[in-house]
């Protein structure tokens, strides 16, 4: 690990100002994925700014009926919070879906949505990679793929998000809320938050240098039945391959966030509208686009097969 | 093993440092004196931990993960390091009363903060309740896993208790029961190379029964 000097931040603004002061500085919440990445010299920032203690670890409702989650509320928290498990059950579920009890006790809101990917080849630095060196290739195509990208991949990347938590934020149509370092505060929709790889993969998200999260806002409740379903090579404490994180109503409408597949959790307007006619359909059009290799095409059956699941355990 | 505990002066480091002296030197000791003051400009730092129920004070450099900082530094060798990425689960200790794994934290996050580890559970002749339902049940073969594995089926039964779900549990709108599939689920941070699984699960389902 690269050596560091390290503060803690007395006010949102001012970790936001020391962040844009020195672009080889980083926040840090939980440091379950900083940490790992900075043993292996994935990331090296010269700086550490510690965001643990900003007030930041709150769950309030908002004035349209929604809640605000605080940037360091833990995985564990907001899994736990009553008003979560009652109305946003997809998200408790989705939380309790990823890692282990450990490392959710110290993993926070906006930490979650910031983790690298887990493709294999990112965390090897003896081989090209895109993402973490630009320009220097990317050894999944033609490499092991299995656990990568089917939909909305580049020729530079066919990474995933790894996060469970964000799927089933974009189903609920989250907006995470930022500040930057000259103070000015936007709300970003979970759709826009993560960007695609296209030709610069080592951008993943949508903040800018120093951009601040302070909160993930949930619009109010919409009813129905909440299922997150996560199909991986062992029943707990792995990565998903394919997840489905759905809100479904008693009509057979609803919508369907995928997580395993793509750069971002996937969700397509077009696939929610055919959802009532159901798995094949939806699939198809959720993956209308899908480029797959030869080690992860088994993905397609996989996501129509576990929609399939999770229609029928919406009826059940 | 990419990681070395030695200082690498790099190109930025200098600069870092040669920027460092100067501020300290320069024409505004105010600002100088202020960087001090919150550390900021420094790679080691002074923290004061409360490790089972001692106060215990450490210069450290800030790269040091609070397993090391109890293993190294405190001599409090129980805490095992099996694969420092957050993955096996031998690191598990608790602070502020949560398990988590101190491989994946610094130190210095955790100044002030209270941290029990296994010798803080009980010791030879006083052992807690989990331990002594470990020795019973034969719940490890090698021993290596078993510290974190006890403080973490510890802090098992308090998040039940506490009613936080898992990932098996039936419905999210009823208390949490134990059970050996919420064990198990619980459990899955904490790896044994030896396999000693069901011998685990029975010593928490006894240990539970106890405390019940
Ligand atoms: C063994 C293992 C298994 C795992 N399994 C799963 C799994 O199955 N599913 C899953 O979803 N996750 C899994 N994870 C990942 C885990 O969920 C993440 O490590 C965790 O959520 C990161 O949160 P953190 O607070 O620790 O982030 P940190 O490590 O502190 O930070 C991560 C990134 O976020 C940035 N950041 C932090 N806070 C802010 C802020 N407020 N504003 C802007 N940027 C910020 C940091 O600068 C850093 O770049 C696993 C991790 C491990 C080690
Ligand atoms: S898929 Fe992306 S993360 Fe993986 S090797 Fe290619 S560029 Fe790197
Ligand atoms: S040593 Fe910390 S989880 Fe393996
Ligand atoms: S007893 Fe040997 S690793 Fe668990």
């Amino acid at each position: 690990m690269r050596a560091f000097t390290y503060e803690r931040a007395a006010s949102v603004e001012a970790a936001a100002g020391a962040a844009a002061s020195n672009p080889e500085a980083k926040f840090i919440a939980g440091g379950t994925n900083l940490l790992d990445l900075m043993k292996l010299e994935i990331e090296t920032p010269s700086h550490l700014i510690d965001v643990n203690g900003l007030g930041l670890d709150r769950i309030e409702a908002t004035p349209e009926g929604g809640l605000r989650i605080g940037a360091l509320v833990r995985n564990t928290d907001l899994a736990a919070h009553e008003t979560i498990r009652r109305d946003y059950g997809v998200l408790s579920r989705a939380l309790v879906a990823g890692a282990s009890g450990q490392l959710r006790n110290k993993a926070t809101t906006a930490g979650n949505l910031m983790q690298r990917t887990r493709c294999p080849y990112f965390y090897d630095t003896n081989q090209p990679c895109n993402k973490r060196r630009p320009g220097s290739g990317c050894s999944a195509l033609g490499g092991i793929s299995r656990q990568l990208g089917v939909v909305g991949v580049s020729d530079a990347c066919i990474a995933t998000h790894p996060s469970d938590m964000a799927v089933a934020m974009r189903a609920l149509d989250a907006a995470v809320e930022t500040v930057k370092p000259d103070g000015t505060r936007r709300s970003i929709g979970m759709a826009d938050f993560h960007r695609l790889p296209g030709d610069t993969p080592h951008i993943e998200t949508e903040l800018k240098s120093g951009e601040f999260i302070t909160a993930v806002v949930l619009p109010p409740p919409i009813g129905g039945r909440h299922i997150y379903r996560k199909v991986r090579d062992r029943a707990s404490y792995a990565f998903a391959l394919v997840s489905i994180g759905a809100v479904i109503q008693p009509d057979g409408t609803g919508r369907i966030s995928v997580g395993g597949v793509a750069h971002k959790p996937w969700r397509l307007d077009a696939a929610d509208a055919e959802l009532p006619k159901g798995a094949k359909a939806a699939s198809a059009a959720l993956l209308a686009d899908a480029r797959t290799t030869e080690q992860n095409k088994f993905k397609v059956d996989l996501v129509e097969r576990t929609l399939g699941a999770v229609i029928l355990e919406a009826r059940g | 093993m990419p990681s070395t505990n030695q200082p690498e002066i790099s190109r930025r480091d200098l600069l870092i440092s040669s920027a460092a002296t100067v501020a300290m030197t320069g024409a505004a000791p105010g600002v100088a004196a202020a960087q001090f003051a919150d550390r900021s400009m420094h790679y080691t730092s002074t923290i004061s931990l409360k490790v089972n129920g001692e106060s215990r004070d450490l210069d450290i450099d800030n790269r040091t993960t609070l397993l090391d900082a109890l293993r190294e530094h405190l001599h409090l060798t129980g805490t095992k390091k099996g694969c420092d990425h957050g993955q096996c689960g031998a690191c598990t200790v608790m602070v502020d009363g949560r398990r988590i794994n101190s491989c994946l934290t610094l130190a210095v996050m955790h100044d002030g903060d209270e941290v029990t580890t296994i010798e803080g559970l009980g010791q030879p002749g006083n052992l807690h309740p989990m331990q002594a339902a470990f020795v019973k049940h034969d719940g490890f073969q090698c021993g290596y896993c078993t510290p974190g594995q006890i403080c973490s089926s510890v802090a098992v039964l308090e998040e039940i208790r506490a009613n936080i779900p898992s990932h098996v549990t039936g419905s999210l709108t009823e208390q949490a029961t134990i059970s050996q599939a919420e064990i198990r689920e619980r459990m899955s941070g904490n790896i044994c190379r030896c396999g000693a699984y069901s011998n685990i699960v029975e010593a928490i389902v006894e240990a539970a029964g106890a405390r019940a």
